[in-house]
């Protein structure tokens, strides 16, 4: 069986958290004390049918509020596939948690309210999404039973998401009329939606294909850990332990230790203490070198013929998530999974208007901005751009005192681009 | 050229999990296992070993001893931790009860899960653990499906649901202040099903109390049973049966419900969950149903 991972994101109150819900409660994914629980509150609180929100909306303040605040993970299955849902809140000083569940997803499901249309948050959501690197887009036109089920309601929204997807390159737009509250189209066909001949939400979702790793992608892995046991029996193991993050490693493979650019050979791939004839992504392995070099955490290990070329200088996207704002000369740390080192923020290039999708100049980076920033590190970094890796692309930035994390960051470019000369 | 292994979602949460456990590894200077004796912590010390061997554990397995526990489960603990050859540190709530003078609690059914959070943060700070990881999972509960992976404490040990970090990517932020430490939840991604296909996938031997034995028990005015242990008092008007159970969950034995089944192998009790209408924590936790946000109360003050 596979697993997919999606999002849900949208305008506060386009009912986001009643379509999980409604998700878990028609596919049985609820169970009779939730419900019964679930059905208390409904009884002391508001009136008459059952709330489906209250079943990811877990933190009091949510429920008092009626809001999603934080991060909430779901998971379900069906005979088909295994789900994984990450319910993001809809309201704008909540955009870092959306950042944060869209980073691990492959699909998204932008929620639309049909009496609405497309509205900022639709199109911030949708950029943020697609900056992530989702490629798959479920737009899901909800409370469509509050327009009369009305299909010229739903092409009119269907139409104006067009253009963002549009102005975003997204070209995998699957567009759902549904009715969360009622049901309609959400694991069950609708008959007040007989002009729909589409796949239902769930139908969908079963059969979308699920994005897995590329083996003809280039192979990457960091050092995560250093095992190296000094026993009796086994004096001088040491074996490197880590993740795949991307393409296939192989047994006697050329491969370069970076930064350092040392050369040996991959003498053996260990999984659970058993030597293997190949690796693939996200696999956790133990490599073993022919040579005894030097390695440690942080330190990248990749095929000769794929190696990048370690960078101090990076050029990238960042969602900043602090309060306070980021400011040119700014010092921080940089987390690029296993390797961590300090670097200095030079030059904020330009902040992206999520209303226009422009380039526009910007002195600092606000709490939810989205802005293209010049970074130099102390030690340099075995990167990629994010287009290239989604996985050795990415980083985040770390407050040096606190610890704090203050930033998403999206590799543009390794290099930055020599100085345009005027002519 | 070898054919390329296909990974199917068990691979996955595998591979994440492992993952996990070494950002623990090369992160923190002093981690720790908290080790229960239950499924999930059993099923963490199995993605250990895939994690650190040939090497030993970067960190010590660490009970947190209420003393309301099954015996067959600390004999499995004992022996467990004596097979791996790793260290086993065990702290009991009753030492914590007498050093601070805390007050036992009373009533018919003395659940000492309040009080063991003194014990916990009491342990983190005899020995500096900078990280601690659990066996927590976001399906069991509301306020856990909020939680992060790495989750920081302050150094009352609280959790601010309000103040979590954004965890990015598959990229862990272990950077903490002094005085902070951080909770681990390897497997949050699992759900109850994911770990019993796991376990039986691996093989991994568990406590007898899991599989279906005779037991005698009180009947709940809920309907629930409760087994008959030297913890509880009863009194003439308890409905006392032995019936036939399991245990879902493997907690104190004076807050776990038993479930009836006559389900004696992984593959019935796999079919036994799949069957269920009941949720895993609701089946058997008498102390969830305090309040609503019960969980949410007990995580802020410290609590897993």
């Amino acid at each position: 069986m596979d697993l997919l991972r999606f999002i849900t994101c949208g305008s506060v109150d386009d009912g986001k958290s009643t379509l999980i819900g409604r998700l878990l409660y028609d596919s049985d994914a609820v169970s009779l004390d939730v419900l019964a629980a679930l059905e208390e509150q409904n009884r002391t609180s508001a009136a008459g049918t059952v709330d489906l929100a209250l079943l990811t909306d877990g933190l009091r303040a949510e429920r008092e509020q009626g809001i999603t605040i934080d991060v909430a993970h779901k998971y379900f299955t069906t005979p088909r596939r295994k789900f994984i849902i990450t319910d993001t809140p809809g309201h704008v000083q909540y955009t870092r948690n959306m950042v944060t569940g869209a980073s691990n997803a492959d699909l998204a499901i932008v929620l639309v309210d049909a009496r609405q249309g497309v509205v900022e948050q639709t199109r911030r959501h949708t950029i943020v999404a697609a900056l992530l690197g989702i490629r798959r887009f479920v737009l899901a036109v909800n409370k469509i039973d509050l327009v009369g089920y009305s299909e010229q309601v739903f092409r009119d929204i269907v139409a104006d998401y067009a253009a963002v997807a549009a102005q975003l390159g997204l070209r995998q737009v699957v567009s759902i009329p549904l009715s969360a509250l009622n049901g309609d189209n959400v694991v069950k066909p609708s008959a007040n939606l007989p002009w729909y001949q589409g796949p239902n939400l769930l139908e969908h979702l079963e059969t979308v294909t699920v994005a897995t790793e590329a083996t003809t992608d280039a192979a990457r892995f960091q050092v995560q850990y250093v095992i190296r046991p000094q026993t009796a029996e086994l004096p001088d193991y040491r074996g490197y332990a880590g993740r795949i993050q991307s393409g296939v490693y192989r047994p006697g493979d050329r491969v370069l230790v970076l930064p350092a650019g040392i050369e040996t050979t991959l003498a053996a791939i260990e999984i659970d203490q058993q030597a293997v004839p190949a690796a693939v992504a996200p696999q956790g392995v133990v490599l073993r070198l022919a040579d005894d070099v030097d390695v440690s955490r942080g330190d990248t290990i990749v095929p000769l013929a794929q190696a990048p070329v370690p960078t101090r200088e990076l050029e990238a996207t960042l969602c900043w998530m602090a309060e306070q704002p980021l400011r040119p000369g700014r010092k921080l740390l940089v987390q690029h999974h296993t390797a961590k080192t300090r670097a200095v923020v030079q030059a904020i290039v330009a902040r992206t208007n999520i209303q226009t999708l422009e380039q526009q100049p910007a002195a600092e980076a606000r709490l939810n901005d989205i802005v293209r920033v010049r970074l130099k590190t102390a030690r340099p970094l075995a990167a990629d751009t994010y287009q290239q890796n989604r996985t050795t692309g990415a980083f985040i930035l770390l407050d040096e005192q606190t610890g704090a994390t203050l930033a998403a960051g999206l590799i543009e470019q390794t290099a930055p681009a020599e100085p345009e000369v005027e002519l | 050229m070898p054919t390329l292994p296909r990974l199917d979602y068990l691979d996955r949460l595998e591979a994440e999990a492992v993952h996990i456990l070494r950002e623990v590894a090369g992160q923190f200077q002093r981690p720790a296992l908290l080790f229960s004796g239950g499924k999930d912590s059993i099923a963490l010390v199995r993605l250990a070993q895939k994690a650190f061997r040939p090497g030993k554990f970067p960190f010590p397995l660490v009970h947190i001893d209420t003393g309301h526990n099954f015996p067959e489960v600390l004999a499995f603990r004992d022996r467990l931790a004596a097979e791996l050859g790793e260290q086993l540190i065990v702290r009991r709530v009753e030492d914590t009860i007498r050093q601070r003078g805390l007050r036992e609690p009373g009533g018919k059914f003395p659940s000492r899960n309040a009080l063991q959070t003194y014990t916990l943060l009491d342990t983190v700070e005899e020995f500096g653990f900078d990280a601690c990881i659990g066996g927590a999972r976001r399906d069991e509960e509301k306020a856990r499906a909020k939680e992060r992976i790495f989750s920081v404490r302050d150094e009352f040990g609280q959790w601010d649901p309000r103040r979590q970090r954004p965890e990015l990517w598959n990229i862990y932020n272990g950077q903490i202040q002094p005085g902070e430490n951080v909770r681990v939840f390897p497997i949050s991604n699992w759900t109850e099903l994911d770990v019993w296909n796991y376990i039986q996938r691996e093989n991994i031997p568990l406590p007898s109390i899991y599989f279906a034995h005779e037991r005698r028990c009180v009947v709940l005015p809920s309907g629930q049973l409760l087994a008959v242990t030297e913890h509880l008092t009863l009194d003439a008007t308890d409905e006392l049966t032995t019936r036939q159970v399991r245990f879902r969950t493997v907690g104190d034995a004076t807050c776990t419900a038993a479930v009836e089944s006559d389900a004696s192998t992984l593959a019935a009790i796999i079919d036994d969950i799949l069957q269920a209408k009941v949720s895993e924590r609701g089946a058997t936790r008498l102390d969830d149903r305090i309040s609503e946000t019960g969980m949410e109360d007990r995580k802020r003050n410290g609590y897993f």
